[in-house]
């Protein structure tokens, strides 16, 4: 009988192909022809948009996203485990509000608690405000790089918590108790057992995390001002301002490869992990 | 045939390619309690599948009542099936699930009352109907999952391992229950188990499978009693299994020593598989035995004790109440009629 | 001990980094004055304004009709979908998973521009249709992501068991399936919806003259400063989104405890 209920699939294999597949092929279309090209009679192939991408400036760009979006997902990753960790010792009565708490603000619209940060690094906002009060001198903080890694660590962070979170609570008690029973130390628990365990969630956190980072725009746009220009400003200047849709497909054609690559590399590596979980 | 309730003719099934059942025959009878044996993957449960309608056959034809039923739907034959595990609607009440049948056939609210109530009540379950059914044990579940089935008066009742999530002693608390339901109901139950002693307790008719085929088909004492190949032998009840030759008709060489039996018809020479029950090898002292052995194992079992002995390079199981501690020589015998010839399989 | 403490402190600044823009936030909402960063006094101005500011009016409107359609489609085009995903096998069913998952590991602005294009392709009017199919198009690989493995945990026996006590497939799906896996549908239905109010970037690029949400108005004001009303509203949102949580938890938790009772009885 589960032949028949498979139809119910097919309208939707008709959407994803117009809504998902087709406007993809149209990005790569547009990547790798000319800006000149009108019509299927007009059409002009060119690899010049990937071309062009590959110069000292757009390249900067790229390895600077990707710069900031490691170390964001870096800190993102050291400040969020032991998050994860205390909420999964937490007595069950209590966790499910921490959980609450670390979701909620992800119901607040994400510019606007990017736009408060604002409100809260600027020169005259108010954590200069209570240097002054300490007589602490002014610091610039708003409109650097710092600032933007901060607002990228502040928006996704949470991401990184809660898988975290779901792999600590998912561990089998049994486990644990097993390694006390074996004679090891706290430590030594956490760094053989815990540790390896909790992999996957990490990994989850990791791509959840850098993956937005690497590709977002208001961000940098908020609080860096225009120290850093990150590949996801350019595309959208290209198509906003520019309206060169050539070039902005063809970077987003290399956003897109990033980070499917980076995906699979991570998901190899987790993979690996669960294999030889022992080697640890 | 006439009174055949259910009729399998050439029953083929593939997945992927694969043969999961090979030309399989068989018919029950009505009011019959016919029990499907054999290990995991030997077909059984697809073969319940098919009669249930679960499953179609690439080749052949199934009969309910001498009509064919072969491209009826499920929710069309006038059958019903109690499933591994159970398969109740988690978000029904006892009552609900009980009651799903009944709505389905827009019977009045007081109709339908009435016979739920009377399954409650026949499976021990009043005053249940409101639960939930995350809230009831692995028995009473079973029992639901039975009363949901049989409130709709079927025919046939198919039921696959219904037991098997139950421990022992509910088990053979229910096996009691059900056979004693089935004789009450006066339904034929088509039953389906690994468990050869379930088997041999409760059916009128045991069929067992291997790899697709039907093996042997007959009353539990047969089976028990004259098994036609090893894999029966072995599969019921616990057997030595021994490689023989037959001298002459009556007379079989196994070890090298020459055993009376009761077989004949086989070619001179032909070997075959000799079947010797573990409880019909008697102890003698050291030097009386038809074969001489070292007790390698002894393991206290109640009734009676286990025994490997080791007797010309083969290991025997023993059963017997006597016991001779390990270490120790011994002599085994055993009479013709313990010794059963089977033709090698394939 | 100490460890404890220290856990206390280190959840506590986690905390103090998550909340503090929302509480200057919301506390700016209540300045008399329109600067940020200084406080002049109490006010309740903002959010009489509120019902008085057209754009931010408009925009809320925008956004909540958007969110509410785009939560009711999706959770209906995400469940079909999902139940016959589930049906398939192998490599088709594969495929159309990784498809399906595009939108998802895409990066937003990707998605967005992807759509963009493809409106201008087939000469769409920009706009309210744009920008809700845009949103419809990114919540349904979510709601089916929320459904499939509830689908995958149910009993691979209870469609037949239904059909085996006469049910048709249809109705074994009304009252089996749908029952069964109703969370992940609830799930997936708080997720679109989430997801739609929230969107900034794929609405970025869809929307069309005159139709905004009020992520697009919060990004316009933002280089020149946020009118506090904004900071009323979202206060407000927060506040209902709150109340609402804590509503569904203390329901959850009273279900919980009778079903224990319950449970102690057997």
């Amino acid at each position: 009988m589960k032949d028949r209920t498979k139809y119910f699939a097919y309208p939707y294999v008709v959407w994803i192909i117009i809504f998902i597949a087709l406007p993809m092929f149209l990005v790569l279309l547009y990547s790798v022809t000319t800006k000149e090209s009108n019509g299927l009679t007009t059409i002009h192939f060119t690899w010049e948009n990937f071309r062009s991408f590959f110069q000292p400036i757009y390249l900067n760009i790229l390895w600077d996203s990707i710069y900031l979006a490691a170390v964001s997902t870096a800190i993102c990753l050291v400040l969020g485990y032991p998050a994860a960790y205390i909420i999964s010792k937490t007595h069950e009565s209590k966790r499910n509000t921490l959980l609450f708490l670390c979701i909620l603000p992800m119901w607040m619209n994400m510019l606007l608690r990017t736009y408060a940060w604002m409100t809260i690094l600027g020169n005259n906002g108010i954590l200069n405000n209570i240097f002054a009060f300490l007589g602490l001198p002014k610091v610039n903080m708003l409109y650097t790089r710092g600032a933007t890694i901060m607002g990228m660590v502040y928006n996704f962070i949470p991401f990184m918590i809660l898988p975290i979170y779901t792999a600590l609570s998912k561990m089998d008690k049994a486990v644990l108790e097993a390694a006390d029973d074996l004679g090891a130390n706290k430590r030594t628990k956490f760094i053989k057992v815990i540790l390896p365990l909790s992999m996957p969630g990490v990994i989850s956190g990791i791509i959840m995390v850098f993956m937005p980072a690497v590709s977002t725009f208001i961000i940098p746009q908020l609080l860096g001002g225009n120290k850093s220009m990150m590949i996801g400003n350019l595309v959208e200047k290209l198509f906003i301002l520019n309206g060169d849709w050539n070039f902005g497909s063809a970077i987003s054609i290399v956003m897109m490869v990033i980070i499917l690559l980076s995906m699979s590399i991570m998901n190899k590596f987790d993979v690996d992990k669960e294999g030889g979980a022992r080697l640890w | 045939m006439d009174n055949a309730i259910i009729q399998l003719n050439h029953i083929t099934k593939k997945f992927d390619g694969e043969i999961v059942l090979d030309d399989i025959t068989l018919s029950v009878k009505e009011n019959e309690f016919v029990t499907f044996l054999g290990p995991s993957g030997c077909g059984k449960t697809t073969t319940l599948r098919i009669i249930g309608g679960f499953e179609r056959p690439d080749e052949g034809e199934v009969y309910f009542d001498g009509q064919l039923i072969n491209d009826i739907p499920p929710f069309k034959r006038q059958l019903n099936t109690v499933f591994q595990k159970y398969a109740l609607f988690p978000h029904l009440n006892v009552y609900e699930n009980i009651a799903f049948g009944l709505r389905i056939k827009k019977m009045d609210e007081k109709t339908i009352s009435a016979k739920v109530e009377r399954m409650l009540e026949l499976f021990n379950l009043k005053n249940y109907g409101k639960r939930r059914i995350d809230q009831l044990s692995g028995g009473q579940q079973q029992r639901i999952a039975i009363a949901r089935a049989l409130v709709n008066e079927p025919k046939v009742l198919l039921l696959d391992e219904p037991l098997g999530a139950l421990d022992l002693k509910l088990r053979k608390e229910m096996q009691h229950e059900l056979k004693a339901m089935q004789k009450q109901l006066g339904i034929t139950f088509i039953y389906v188990t690994h468990d050869q002693e379930e088997a041999l307790t409760m059916s009128d008719t045991i069929v067992v499978m291997n790899e697709g085929i039907i093996q042997q088909m007959g009353s539990p004492i047969d089976i028990y009693n004259e098994p036609e190949n090893a894999f029966v032998a072995d599969f019921i009840g616990e057997s030595n299994i021994l490689d023989g030759v037959m001298i002459d008709d009556y007379l079989v060489e196994i070890l090298g020593k020459k055993f009376e039996c009761l077989d004949s018809g086989f070619g001179r020479g032909e070997e075959v598989d000799v079947v010797i029950r573990p409880e019909d090898l008697d102890l003698t002292p050291a030097g009386e035995g038809k074969l001489e052995g070292i007790v390698k194992s002894v393991i206290f079992k109640g009734v009676h004790y286990e025994m490997d002995i080791e007797a010309n390079g083969y290991e025997f199981l023993v059963h017997s109440t006597d016991m001779a501690p390990v270490g120790t020589s011994v002599g085994l015998t055993l009479t013709p009629d313990d010794i059963h010839i089977m033709k090698k399989g394939d | 001990m100490v460890r404890k403490y220290l856990s206390k402190i280190y959840m506590g600044i986690i905390f103090i980094f998550l909340y503090a823009p929302i509480v200057v936030l919301a506390v700016f909402s209540f300045n008399e004055s329109k600067s940020r960063g200084h406080w002049t006094g109490f006010s309740l101005k903002w959010y009489i304004e509120l019902f008085h500011d057209q754009d931010i009016r408009m925009a809320f409107y925008y956004t909540i009709t958007i969110a509410i359609i785009t939560a009711i489609v999706s959770t209906i085009l995400g469940t079909i979908a999902a139940i016959g995903i589930n049906a398939m096998k192998g490599r088709q069913k594969a495929l159309i998973l990784n498809v399906n998952y595009l939108p998802v590991v895409n990066p937003d602005i990707v998605t967005g521009i992807s759509l963009m294009i493809l409106y201008i392709s087939f000469n769409m009017d920009f706009g309210f249709n744009t920008m809700l199919l845009s949103h419809i198009v990114f919540s349904i690989p979510y709601v089916i992501l929320s459904i499939l493995p509830k689908l995958k945990q149910l009993d691979v026996h209870m469609t037949e068991a239904a059909m085996d006590l006469g049910a048709t497939p249809m109705y074994a799906l009304r009252k089996v399936i749908i029952p069964e896996i109703k969370p992940g549908i609830i799930t997936g239905f708080l997720m679109a919806f989430t997801l739609s109010i929230d969107d900034f970037i794929i609405s970025y690029f869809t929307k069309g003259e005159g139709v905004t949400n009020l992520s697009i108005i919060i990004y316009s004001m933002a280089r020149r400063g946020v009118r506090p009303t904004i900071n009323a509203l979202s206060t407000i949102m927060l506040i209902v989104v709150l109340l609402l949580m804590i509503l569904i938890n203390k329901r959850a938790n009273g279900h919980d405890k009778s079903k224990n009772i319950n449970r102690s009885e057997v």
